[in-house]
Parts: C-alpha cells; sequence; structure tokens
C-alpha cells in the first residue's frame, strides 16, 4: 500500500483504527515532496520540522483517546495567500516575501483545531492573479500530467501537489475560477463555495467582493470532508453568512435520479476546444444515463462576464494592495530619495507585471470621470448576470458545462498574452460574480492524456447538490487518473 | 466695496466608544506609541473589518440631536490615498449614503437668532499619526489612534462671520457633550474642523471661490482662521487678484495660512463601495431605541433653566452652554434655593477663578454642594458678601468646606451693635468733610463712610447694620 495515493478519508479512517501512524503518514508525504516536488515546484515553503512536531502531538491525542474531528491528522497544504501564523506568506510575491503574518486565517484556526497537520504552502499566481501560476515571483508550477504545461491558476500549486499526491488535500482561493480551472488542467476535484460560506479572514485579499477559499481533493468525498472543516459563520468576516450548515458527507449519495440540469448554451459555443466540448456533450448522455434531465437553457449575458469581472476584481485590487508600500512590513526598495519616490520604488520591484497590470487597469476605472462608464456599470453587469441565474435557477437545480476551453497549455503559451489568459476565464467567472458555488471534477482526457473538467454551479448554499452531482458522476464513470508526467519521474 | 464672507465647517469628532470602529483595539488616548493596535487596525494583509455597532448608535444620536433624518440604509466607502498613517492605504468612510443628513441647529449671536444648515454626517476611522523626532533619523509612525471613530458633520455654507462660526461650533460641541458621544476635548485633537471659507460683494448671488483650511484644533484658532482668510481673500480681490480654489495650512503661532495644494493637486480619492462590510441598516425598531437614549439638550435645557428656575435668558445660556456647567448648577441649585446668586457666583468668581488658574471645569476644587453652603452662609448672615470672596479663594485653593474657612480664618460677621458703633463714631470723627458733604444733602457721601467702617472691621461687619447705626449717629 502506497500511503500517498489513499484519499484523505480514507487515510483519516485508517488513522483513527490506528491502522496508520500521523507520523508515518506526515513523513510519507514529506519524504514524496522533497523527492519529487524539484520537478514539480508546487510548494514555496515546506514545514518538515513543524509538521513533525505537530504530527507527533496529534497522535499524542489519539493515542489518549482525546476526541478528534474526522479529519486527525491528515496531512494538508495550504494555498501561499492564506495567512499561517509563524509560517511565511508570500503571495508568490517579492512584496511578502519574508512576509510572517502574526496571526492565523480563520481557515487555518479551523484546520489545526481539527488536528490536521501542515506540510506546507504552496506556489500560485502572485496576489492570485492568473490563471497559469507562471506570475509567481518563486518559480513557475509544472502540470504533474505534463511537466511542460501549466498547472492552471491561480491556485496552480495547489491543484498540482493534490494530483501528484503530495498531500491529502489543499485548500485554495478562487476569485474569477483559481480553484476550479486548475482543478481542470490536473485533474482533481475543486470547489469554489458560495461567497460568505467560508470566511476569508486570513486570506490575503485580491478581489474582497469575489474572492472565495474552497477545498482541491483527490475526490469528491474528500470534497465534502473538506468543505465540513472550513465552512461556518465567522464573527472576523462581515461578508460571512450566519445560517446553518449542513454535513457535507451526507451528500454522498449515488442517485440523481429526477435532477434537473440546465446546460447553458453559451457555454458550448465560440473558443471551446472542440475536444473539450465533445467531452461535455458526452457527458451530459453519461448525466441522462444516470437520470438526470439535461435542457438547453440559456445565460444571455454571458459575454459580458470576463470584462466585468476585469473591472470589478481590479478595481478592488487597486485598493486592497495598495497597503504594500514599503512602510510597515514586507518589502522596501533600498534606495530612494523620498517618501514618493520610495513608494514608487518599492512597488516597482516589489510587485510582478501581471499584478501591475490589473493595479493600473482598476486605478483607472475607478478614477474620478470613468467611474460611471467602468466601474458603476460593471456592477450593473453584476446585477443582471445574478438575475439571468436566478431565472434559471427556478426551473432547474444545477448548470452544467466545462470549466476550461482549454486542456492544460504549455508554458509559456499564453503569459505574453494577457487578453487570451483572461478568456480562460470565460465559464467560471460568472459564479464569482454572482457568488455562486461551483465544482469541477474530472470527466474525460483528451487526445494528448491531458485532464478535461466538467463543472457544475449550484444555488447559493447549495453545495450539497453540487456534492450529490459530483459525486455520483464520479462513481459512475471510472477514470484512470495517474498522471502521466508525475510517472516519468518515479 | 463692501463684501459678505460665506463659511462652511466640517466638524471631526472622535466618538468617545471604548474600542475602535473595525477592531477591539482600545481608543483610549496616549499610550506608548502602537501599544493600541492589531493586525486589524493596522491593515495587515488579509484581515477584516467589522463594524462596531455603538459606532452607528453615537453617529445616529449626533444626527437626532442636530435634527437630521437618519439613512435608514447607508453604506461604507473607501476612500484611496497614500500617507504612512493610513496603514490600508485607504480611509473607510461614506461617501454618498451617508448616515445623518439634512440637519439643523439654532445659534444665537448677540441675540440674534438663525438656523444653521447640517448637510450630513457620517461616520469613518481616524488615521495613525507622524512623528517628526529631531533625534530620530526619519519620520517615525504611531498607529494608537488607527481605526479610532470619527463623525463628520458638515455644514451648510450658511455662516457669514467669525461670530456665527464660533457660535455654531461652540453649540456644536455642547450637543455632542449633552449626548455624551464625544468627551470633545479639543487639546487630544478628539474634536477639529476644517472652515471652508470664499468672500463675495455683498448683493452677488454666486458664491465665491472658495479655500479650506484643515484641522484647526481649538476655538480660538478656528475665529483667528477665519479672521484672516476673510482678510486676505478680500484684499486679494481689492487689488485685482482671484482666489485660487486650494487648501491651506492655517499656522495659528504666526496667525497666517499657506497654501498647501491647489485643486489641479488635489488627491483623486477614487471612492467606491467597501467590499467587505456590509450596507449599515437602522431599521424602525433600533432607531426608536437609540431616540429614547437621547437626553435633554441644551436648548431644552435653557427653557427649563428660563421657566423653572426663572433666571434671566442670559443667565440661563450662559450656564446651559456646556453640560458640565449645567450640572453643576444643578447639584448646587439641589441644595440652596438661590439659584441667581448661584447662577451670578458660577457666571462670575468661579469663571475668573478658572481662568485665572487654567484649569478644566471638571477639574475645580470646589464642589457644588460647597458653592451652595458658602451661598447659604451668606443668606443666613453668617459672613458678608465681601468675606465670602475671600473664603471663595480659600476654598478654590484647598478645597476645604465654607465653614471650615469661615472659622480658621475668623470670617465671622460681626453683629455687635456696639463695635460697630465704636468704628461708626470713629469714622465720623476722622472723616469731618464727608459728614459736611452728607448733612449739606450730599447723600452719597454715606458710601464712602461705609467703606471707612468696613475697612475697620476688616469686612465682617453686617453691612445692614452699619447702615442703620451710620444713619442713625448722622441724623443726631
Amino acid at each position: 500500500m502506497e500511503i500517498c495515493k489513499l484519499t484523505a478519508c480514507q487515510t483519516a479512517e485508517m488513522i483513527r483504527k490506528r491502522e496508520l501512524g500521523v507520523e508515518e503518514v506526515t513523513k510519507a508525504y514529506l519524504d514524496r515532496v522533497e523527492k519529487l516536488d524539484t520537478s514539480l515546484d508546487s510548494f514555496v515553503t515546506v514545514c518538515n520540522e513543524e509538521a513533525m512536531d505537530s504530527a507527533r502531538r496529534v497522535q499524542k491525542r489519539i493515542d489518549s483517546g482525546e476526541a478528534v474531528s474526522k479529519a486527525a491528522g491528515l496531512p494538508i497544504a495550504l494555498k501561499d495567500n492564506i495567512c499561517t501564523m509563524g509560517v511565511k506568506t508570500t503571495c508568490a510575491s517579492r512584496m511578502l516575501g519574508d512576509f510572517n503574518p502574526p496571526y492565523d486565517a480563520t481557515v487555518s484556526k479551523k484546520l489545526k483545531a481539527a488536528d490536521t497537520v501542515l506540510l506546507g504552502k504552496l506556489n500560485m499566481d502572485e496576489f492570485a492573479m492568473g490563471g497559469s501560476t507562471e506570475s509567481s515571483y518563486f518559480k513557475i508550477t509544472k502540470n504533474p500530467w505534463d511537466l511542460e504545461r501549466v498547472p492552471g491558476g491561480s491556485s496552480g500549486g495547489s491543484a498540482a501537489a493534490v494530483a501528484a499526491d503530495f498531500t491529502t488535500f489543499a485548500l485554495g482561493s478562487d476569485t474569477g475560477g483559481s480553484i476550479r480551472q486548475p482543478s481542470s488542467f490536473c485533474g482533481v476535484v475543486g470547489l469554489k463555495p458560495t461567497y460568505g460560506a467560508v470566511s476569508r479572514y486570513g486570506l490575503v485579499a485580491f478581489a474582497s467582493s469575489l474572492d472565495q477559499i474552497g477545498p482541491i481533493t483527490k475526490d469528491v468525498a474528500d470534497c465534502a470532508l473538506a468543505m465540513n472543516l472550513i465552512t461556518g459563520h465567522d464573527c472576523m468576516d462581515s461578508t460571512s453568512a450566519d445560517i446553518k450548515y449542513p454535513d457535507y458527507l451526507e451528500f454522498l449519495k449515488n442517485d440523481i435520479k429526477g435532477m434537473k440540469i440546465g446546460i447553458p448554451k453559451e457555454y458550448l459555443g465560440q473558443g471551446l476546444n472542440s475536444e473539450v466540448k465533445e467531452a461535455i456533450l458526452n457527458s451530459l448522455k453519461q448525466l441522462e444515463g444516470m437520470g438526470a434531465v439535461c435542457e438547453e437553457v440559456s445565460l444571455p449575458l454571458t459575454e459580458y462576464a470576463i470584462p466585468a469581472y476585469y473591472l470589478i476584481s481590479s478595481a478592488e485590487a487597486s485598493s486592497n494592495l495598495a497597503r504594500y508600500d514599503g512602510v510597515k512590513y514586507g518589502y522596501r526598495a533600498e534606495k530612494y530619495t523620498d517618501l514618493l519616490d520610495m513608494y514608487k520604488q518599492t512597488r516597482d520591484e516589489g510587485f510582478g507585471d501581471e499584478v501591475k497590470r490589473r493595479i493600473i487597469l482598476g486605478t483607472y476605472a475607478l478614477s474620478s470621470g470613468y467611474y460611471d462608464a467602468y466601474y458603476k456599470k460593471a456592477l450593473q453587469v453584476r446585477t443582471l448576470i445574478q438575475n439571468d441565474f436566478n431565472k434559471v435557477f427556478k426551473d432547474y437545480d444545477l448548470i452544467v458545462g466545462p470549466t476550461a476551453p482549454t486542456t492544460a497549455y504549455k508554458i509559456g503559451e499564453k503569459s505574453k498574452d494577457p487578453i487570451q489568459m483572461y478568456l480562460g476565464d470565460i465559464f467560471t467567472v460568472s459564479a464569482n460574480i454572482a457568488g455562486l458555488p461551483g465544482i469541477s471534477l474530472p470527466c474525460a482526457k483528451d487526445s494528448k492524456n491531458l485532464p478535461i473538467g466538467i463543472q457544475f454551479i449550484g444555488k447559493a448554499f447549495d453545495e450539497g447538490s453540487l456534492i450529490r452531482a459530483a459525486y455520483t458522476f464520479e462513481q459512475n464513470t471510472k477514470l484512470d487518473m495517474e498522471p502521466a508526467g508525475l510517472s516519468t519521474l518515479i | 466695496m463692501d463684501y459678505e464672507v460665506v463659511i462652511g465647517l466640517e466638524v471631526h469628532a472622535e466618538l468617545a466608544t471604548r474600542s475602535k470602529i473595525y477592531c477591539s483595539c482600545t481608543t483610549e488616548f496616549g499610550g506608548e506609541p502602537n501599544t493600541h493596535c492589531c493586525p486589524i487596525c493596522t491593515g495587515m494583509p488579509g484581515v477584516l473589518p467589522v463594524l462596531n455597532k455603538k459606532v452607528v448608535e453615537y453617529a445616529v444620536k449626533a444626527g437626532l440631536a442636530t435634527n437630521c433624518n437618519i439613512a435608514s440604509f447607508s453604506k461604507q466607502d473607501r476612500k484611496n490615498y497614500f500617507y504612512p498613517d493610513l496603514p490600508k492605504a485607504f480611509q473607510t468612510s461614506q461617501y454618498d449614503l451617508p448616515l445623518c443628513f439634512g440637519g439643523a441647529i439654532e445659534i444665537d449671536v448677540n441675540g440674534v437668532k438663525k438656523s444653521i444648515g447640517l448637510t450630513r454626517i457620517h461616520i469613518e476611522e481616524d488615521a495613525g499619526k507622524l512623528i517628526h523626532d529631531a533625534w530620530a533619523d526619519g519620520t517615525l509612525v504611531d498607529y494608537n489612534r488607527c481605526g479610532v471613530p470619527l463623525i463628520e458633520i458638515v455644514s451648510e455654507p450658511d455662516l457669514r462671520s467669525a461670530d456665527e462660526v464660533k457660535a455654531y461650533f461652540e453649540k456644536l460641541k455642547s450637543i455632542l457633550e449633552y449626548i455624551e458621544v464625544s468627551d470633545c476635548k479639543m487639546q487630544e485633537g478628539s474634536l477639529r474642523a476644517d472652515v471652508n471659507l470664499s468672500v463675495r460683494k455683498r448683493g452677488q448671488r454666486e458664491f465665491g471661490t472658495r479655500t479650506e483650511m484643515k484641522n484647526l484644533n481649538s476655538i480660538k484658532a478656528i475665529v483667528r482662521a477665519v479672521e484672516a482668510e476673510t482678510k486676505r481673500q478680500i484684499e486679494e480681490l481689492e487689488y485685482g487678484g482671484t482666489i485660487i480654489q486650494e487648501t491651506r495650512r492655517w499656522d495659528d503661532n504666526k496667525g497666517e495660512s499657506y497654501a498647501m495644494r491647489s485643486k489641479e493637486e488635489a488627491h483623486d480619492y477614487r471612492y467606491f463601495p467597501e467590499p467587505d462590510l456590509l450596507p449599515i441598516v437602522v431599521g424602525e425598531e433600533w432607531l426608536s431605541q437609540i431616540k429614547a437614549e437621547i437626553p435633554e439638550l441644551p436648548d431644552q435645557r435653557k427653557s427649563r433653566y428660563v421657566e423653572k428656575f426663572e433666571l434671566p435668558e442670559y443667565d440661563a445660556a450662559v450656564l446651559t452652554s456646556s453640560k458640565i456647567i449645567a450640572d453643576y448648577f444643578e447639584a448646587a441649585a439641589a441644595v440652596n434655593s438661590n439659584v441667581k446668586a448661584i447662577s451670578n457666583w458660577i457666571m462670575g468668581d468661579l469663571m475668573r477663578a478658572i481662568n485665572e488658574k487654567e484649569i478644566e471645569f471638571s477639574n475645580i476644587p470646589v464642589a457644588p454642594e460647597d458653592l451652595a453652603g458658602l451661598i447659604g452662609l451668606i443668606d443666613k448672615g453668617t459672613i458678608t458678601g465681601k468675606a465670602a470672596k475671600k473664603v471663595f479663594d480659600i476654598m478654590f485653593e484647598t478645597g476645604k468646606k465654607p465653614m471650615d474657612v469661615v472659622k480658621e480664618e475668623g470670617l465671622e460677621a460681626v453683629n455687635d451693635e456696639a463695635a460697630i458703633l465704636l468704628a461708626v463714631k470713629e469714622a465720623i470723627s476722622n472723616n469731618p468733610k464727608s459728614v459736611e458733604d452728607y448733612k449739606a444733602g450730599k447723600k452719597q457721601a454715606i458710601g464712602f463712610l461705609v467703606g471707612q467702617i468696613m475697612k475697620a472691621t476688616k469686612g465682617k461687619a453686617q453691612p445692614q447694620t452699619v447702615n442703620e447705626l451710620l444713619v442713625k449717629e448722622l441724623e443726631k
């Protein structure tokens, strides 16, 4: 038995039954990371000693018969924009290259309280801006299926690490598709929860009204397990929803008979790679075979989602990232003449191109004289897009479609063309704009043996239906999801 | 040429909540630098604000007390600009939907009453403080004040003179003190004003170009700044110049203002709705709860003093101008019904002593009950009015009880007719000229003689007895 090939649920159960020791599991994962991540570059920080220390502590608690969570002893890893007290949180930026937060994000706290073991922090696009993890200041993460290809982004480190069995599961963040698209590229399961379902406290903000933390896991059952750990109201986050959160494991039912699923015709149109389209159409047939009712619907404003998204997210980012000025923490330029020059030099040297591009775009969109034409209009589009979804969800339980228009592309292929990169978010941004939950899971592989993701979008706070549909789909479409690129390294 | 000055005030008041607006740090003034702050108020990566409910309550109170409408739905916005005292690089404030709007308060300048409109009151957070220490290499920053809640009270351009500005500001300060939402300590910066000022030829309908002077932190500075800027603008125009729309810094030591930045250089704050905070909803129930907590306001208290205590309008206005003075008056009035005497003592000797000693009203050593007791001693004839002044000065110096001072200093009034008669006779024999004058019909000459007698008895003789005996002796 290979420990790292087990799912999170399997591992947790064996730990509880004392068939596996927490230190043994932790050691197995750390060894695998050490051996293979030099080729993959998915981790920014690996917490070797801290992880073994906390593994020992957790094992002791289990041995002493204390009540522990269903995830006790699971080695996990976090995207490097989720604050971890005492462990560097860099956002893959030079700006925060040495930033050691004196506080934990709420999710970090929750995972600690659930006796999980933090293996380390995962690579990402700088400040979560990008779709390929190429904009990281530190390293370019490779796709475990093909080391010449990107893992997607911005949670590319998280998706690659899960696909490579470097962790039982990981957390990512999703502002416009940053959990779902890399999950699709790496052949794993990624869920972006409803806005407000997971506390954002301690998630370094990119676009506050769109950001959401969510799990990236080996399968759908693990996704449900992780959701149980991280959802819930948090008084530290004013936008966190104060509702009753269900036990997501209860939705692991192999049954979608009678479920009404809408396929927006706009999600199968222009720009969609033909192999991906074929895979999605085939998946629809499979879903029907499982008893779902699939019908074509329309989300007519889909084409406006991208421009609205880039205006809103960049506007918020321009304000959220203004605090990185060299005054208080993080990077400060060495040479400057006065205060203004210190700001300029610090921000010029501390931020990469993509971040600067968004700050400039967002600053422009909020400027006096342009606000109404750009930012305000984008907010109006946002409301209309929400209305579109509400209309469809009157008659349908779920919306289905591709996660991304293509499979993983080559490193460098799109990084010189921001527009091409931005268009890759076409099927994912709408869920963020409308605040809705979305899940991506593998549905097929293309002719290059690269995974293709299918996406379900649900009603607000109805992650249960997403998990049920995804679980049913997964159980009835057994795919061989062994990353080919990684096996060349072993 | 006759000019009219047009002034609007933006007043910032720090709210007296225990904790800051978006975190649980203390709002206490002072403290070692950077000890009253946390990751939230210093804007560390990933932190989020949570609005302190008390801030909304206090701001709504201020709105209700100034006759504002209270928005049932308002929101908070980010005002973006770079400065080292602003750790998030944006100030969370309110832009187009403030909590309170459309109010007015009444001022009284030399008996002329006028209503001054309030455009709006909104909530926002204070910034930190830069410290330019001579011995330090560079500038240091203290974030203790960062996130202390403020309300900004914006007036309409309804003010027409420095006197009106003073009256408005004092009235506003008094209201805020009455409702106890701000301690209004100007020397600690918890109350400060920006002055927007323009001049125009009398009769002209359009406003002139205005300038703004920021962060004036004493009433004296506000008045001086208004007077100097009015003069500067009029002179500029008289000499054929034009007024430039700009922000100016007032230097109260030099009594001059300097241009800081022009309209072209003004910041584009790029306001947008704060996505980390939910809209503020003030429902009927909450609003009526807050309404119920509004205490008696200065104007209401003034009317009560005129009606219940039958004090002159002037006395009532002075006493109620500050809550702490009015409370003092009422505490004294509770033990002595001679309210006019209490009023006179407060407005006279007490105020004089406070000014001389330069102390805060809150720190005066004479308890209101003791002032009432002192007046009681005069009323009973235990001491003379003249001796009372001396007793008061000692009380103010030492905090002692009036009767203790009277005994220690031997200031009881002398009502011994034989002793007084002796002094009367002595005064008559020593001042034949005055006696002659009196007998020749100059009745006022008696005043001089009384003065001599009081001097001889060290002010302790009962004036009434002195008068009676003196007249009797002179008429002999």
